[in-house]
């Protein structure tokens, strides 16, 4: 008996070994390029380098500075709004468009799939360019539609409906995406429980309400972690959409162009990642509170 | 990607010539404590014994200067780098000077943004190699923009000195006279915009290049260094005298709201949209390349003035500098004293469509008298040359210019988005101004 514990604990001891030296490579990268960086930004946030005078350790002066920051606020409301309006939108296409095509009633889905998905493998940048062009209020589309006669669209680019604008490039951008998540977690619900329904006689609504949507509820979940995350993480678009409205997009217009101006326009490389940690402090507790409430409501049923 | 546009003729061909070079290697010398003491001698003995060199630029003659240099030279080998345009280039110098080592050992930098590294002790003093002996060769205005104090810390290029380009065609069509006072180039945009309301008299969306280079010319001083003491005053005389005249235009909505450097903004100097463009000598070469389709509609006329006595101030342009991390700083030197007064470096540049710096080709008949195809024959070396030496001086940029310009469009720009005084918007950039040259440690009045 002795011995074949003694065994055992060894076999098992090696096993330890023997796992961790799977998972190795991935952790020595893991440490590198993520555990590293952010201890680094961490570090570098609690110094202030001036052009004169040097580098002095201020504690956590920047971090009581980007709070009292009304600019960041700005900032941070400004993508709060964003991720309000955007992110409900554009799941609610994207899960109709899942809906409506394994629902197997469409001509052609596998066309409309490709091509609500095409977007996604657009670049955002050459996505945005594209998309400023159509904006735009004299040679863009726009403005061809403006000199019609009777038409008066708003500017998409002005102070008021630059950041519709760009919700609407994300919303091109990222429903094919969420489409084929939703549609990939319709797609393994088992067909029993779809003629099961058929006996009891619901109607498809009914199954949509009843069957699909409990079914792929952690996908919603993740998909809204995604977009709340892309949504705190706003950058291209607005970056590049400035050249075309150097004022109605202003360098402090999300937090990630604020941090980004801050160290590489004033190089204020200190402040720059202690707003860069707070945001990511921010975005990991609304990406919990998201999942949090995903998971309850699955606790409860 | 930043906020700047590229606003020389130098950066907007070049970002296509040398994009295939940018990366290509950034092995500058490590550390190093270069810029000790040396002296004219020193150059010719470097240039004798050779060595190699990095060179940053983005401007489209820097490749064929390299390659001619290094015949005349065989003993030297000059890497050139295109490390971005512009910011994109100060940005990877400032993390470079920051790291202590990877910067290159001569790099292009715009006078605007000179002054934010002379002050950081990141380039060398070129006085010590009798740099001081050249300035005769430069245009007054050049020169000022590469010297704080008795220090030289770099050596002219081109010059952008600003002068009023017009399209003829338009002028024509509609009666106007060509503006010799802003009075009459206000005048001349109320009476274009009354007639075609889809034409104006030119584009303006809040610009800082543009908007130092026009309180410059209006006779205001609102930067004033000396070391790390900062003066910033933007309601001047000469910032009240520009606001009082740019008010009337934005005000009254008659300036295009187009943002300069974009596709709409070629195409609509193309189709006489903007009439007129206030800008500096480097744009007959941009208008040429990007405008084609306009050739023979426009026309370069001097600046207007206020009061009829000539004055015109520098928009852009900028040179080259000798880094603190050079490990060989006379070689570097003496690269660069070629590079920017030795006649067959500059023969190059003037063939790349640059304007030149030097007085000698500012003044050579054959350059003054050449005849502009694109310009429907006008001699507009004429205008322009003239205008080069009637740039005010006493002109000085903060030394971080380079951020004031980043957060231009967030203050000043609103006020242009508002149409209302610009005044208001000079004020908030100024408090922002002076918040953050204190917290970089200047002392900074108002």
């Amino acid at each position: 008996m002795t011995a074949t514990s003694l065994t055992g604990r060894t076999a098992k001891q090696r096993g330890r070994w023997i796992g961790w030296a799977f998972v190795g490579p991935f952790m020595i990268v893991f440490a590198l390029v993520l555990v590293a960086p952010v201890f680094y930004a961490i570090y570098l946030s609690l110094f202030r380098e001036q052009l004169v005078g040097g580098n002095a350790f201020v504690g956590l002066d920047n971090y009581v500075r980007a709070l009292g920051d009304a600019k960041f606020w700005e900032s941070f409301l400004r993508v709060a709004v964003f991720l309000v309006v955007q992110v409900p939108i554009m799941l609610c296409i994207a899960l109709f468009a899942a809906l409506a095509l394994d629902s197997a009633r469409l001509h052609g889905s596998r066309f409309l799939r490709i091509s609500v998905f095409l977007p996604y493998a657009v670049p955002a940048v050459v996505a945005t360019l594209m998309w400023g062009f159509i904006y735009g209020e004299r040679f863009g589309l726009v403005g061809n539609l403006n000199s019609l006669p009777g038409v008066d669209l708003p500017i998409p680019l002005s102070s008021e409906f630059v950041l519709a604008a760009i919700g609407n490039i994300v919303t091109w951008e990222f429903v094919g995406y969420n489409m084929l998540i939703f549609f990939a977690a319709l797609r393994v619900i088992p067909t029993e429980l779809y003629e099961a329904a058929e006996l009891d006689g619901a109607g498809q609504y009914r199954v949509v309400w009843s069957i699909k949507l409990p079914a792929i509820r952690g996908a919603l979940v993740i998909a809204a972690i995604f977009s709340v995350i892309g949504s705190f993480q706003l950058f291209n678009e607005p970056n590049i959409l400035k050249t075309l409205a150097p004022n109605a997009i202003t360098t402090f217009f999300t937090p990630n162009m604020y941090a980004y101006n801050l160290s590489f326009a004033g190089q204020q490389f200190n402040y720059s990642a202690a707003v860069a940690i707070i945001m990511g402090v921010a975005t990991m507790i609304v990406a919990y509170i998201v999942q949090l409430g995903g998971s309850r409501k699955e606790a409860a049923r | 990607m930043n906020s700047t546009p590229r606003r020389r003729i130098l950066g907007a061909v070049a970002g296509l010539a040398l994009a295939g070079l940018a990366l290509a290697g950034c092995s500058a010398p490590s550390g190093g404590t270069g810029g000790g003491t040396g002296s004219a001698d020193d150059l010719d003995a470097a240039l004798e014994e050779g060595g190699e060199l990095t060179y940053w630029s983005w401007t489209p003659s820097a490749e064929a200067q390299v390659a001619a240099f290094e015949e005349a030279y065989p003993n030297v080998d000059v890497e050139l780098v295109n490390a971005g345009t512009n910011t994109e280039e100060y940005t990877k110098l400032q993390n470079a000077i920051k790291a202590g080592s990877g910067a290159p050992d001569v790099v292009q930098i715009e006078y605007y943004a000179l002054p934010q590294f002379a002050l950081s002790d990141s380039l060398v003093d070129l006085s010590q190699y009798g740099f001081g002996e050249l300035e005769d060769q430069y245009s007054p205005g050049t020169w000022g923009s590469v010297t704080v104090g008795d220090a030289i810390y770099g050596l002219p290029q081109d010059s952008g000195p600003m002068a009023l380009f017009y399209n003829k065609t338009v002028f024509d069509e509609f009666g106007l006279e060509v503006p010799t006072t802003w009075d009459e180039y206000v005048a001349a945009a109320e009476q274009l915009h009354t007639a075609d309301p889809t034409k104006y008299i030119t584009n303006d969306t809040g610009d800082a290049g543009f908007a130092t280079s026009m309180i410059w010319q209006a006779g205001g001083k609102p930067f004033q260094v000396e070391g790390t003491e900062v003066t910033i005053d933007l309601a001047d005389e000469g910032v009240q005298k520009w606001t009082g005249v740019w008010n009337q235009l934005v005000e009254n909505d008659l300036v295009a709201s187009v943002p300069g450097w974009t596709d709409e903004w070629f195409r609509a100097l193309g189709d006489g949209t903007i009439a007129t463009l206030v800008t500096g000598a480097w744009m007959p070469g941009v208008l040429q390349a990007s405008v084609p389709e306009a050739s023979g509609d426009w026309a370069v006329a001097p600046i207007p003035t206020y009061d009829g006595e000539p004055a015109t101030a520098e928009n852009g342009g900028g040179g080259q500098s000798v880094t603190s991390q050079s490990e060989n700083p006379a070689l570097a030197a003496a690269f660069l004293r070629w590079l920017n007064s030795d006649p067959a470096s500059i023969e190059i540049f003037l063939e790349s469509g640059g304007f030149p710096a030097t007085t000698d080709d500012l003044s050579d008949p054959e350059f003054v008298g050449v005849e502009s195809e694109y310009f429907g024959g006008q001699k507009i070396n004429e205008v322009l040359t003239q205008a080069s030496e009637e740039v005010v001086e006493g002109w000085q940029y903060l030394p971080f210019q380079t951020y004031a310009n980043s957060i231009f469009g967030d203050t000043v720009g609103q006020a242009y988005a508002d149409k209302r005084d610009l005044a208001e918007g000079l004020a908030e950039w100024q408090e922002q101004l002076v918040a953050y040259g204190n917290e970089q440690g200047f002392t900074v009045a108002e």
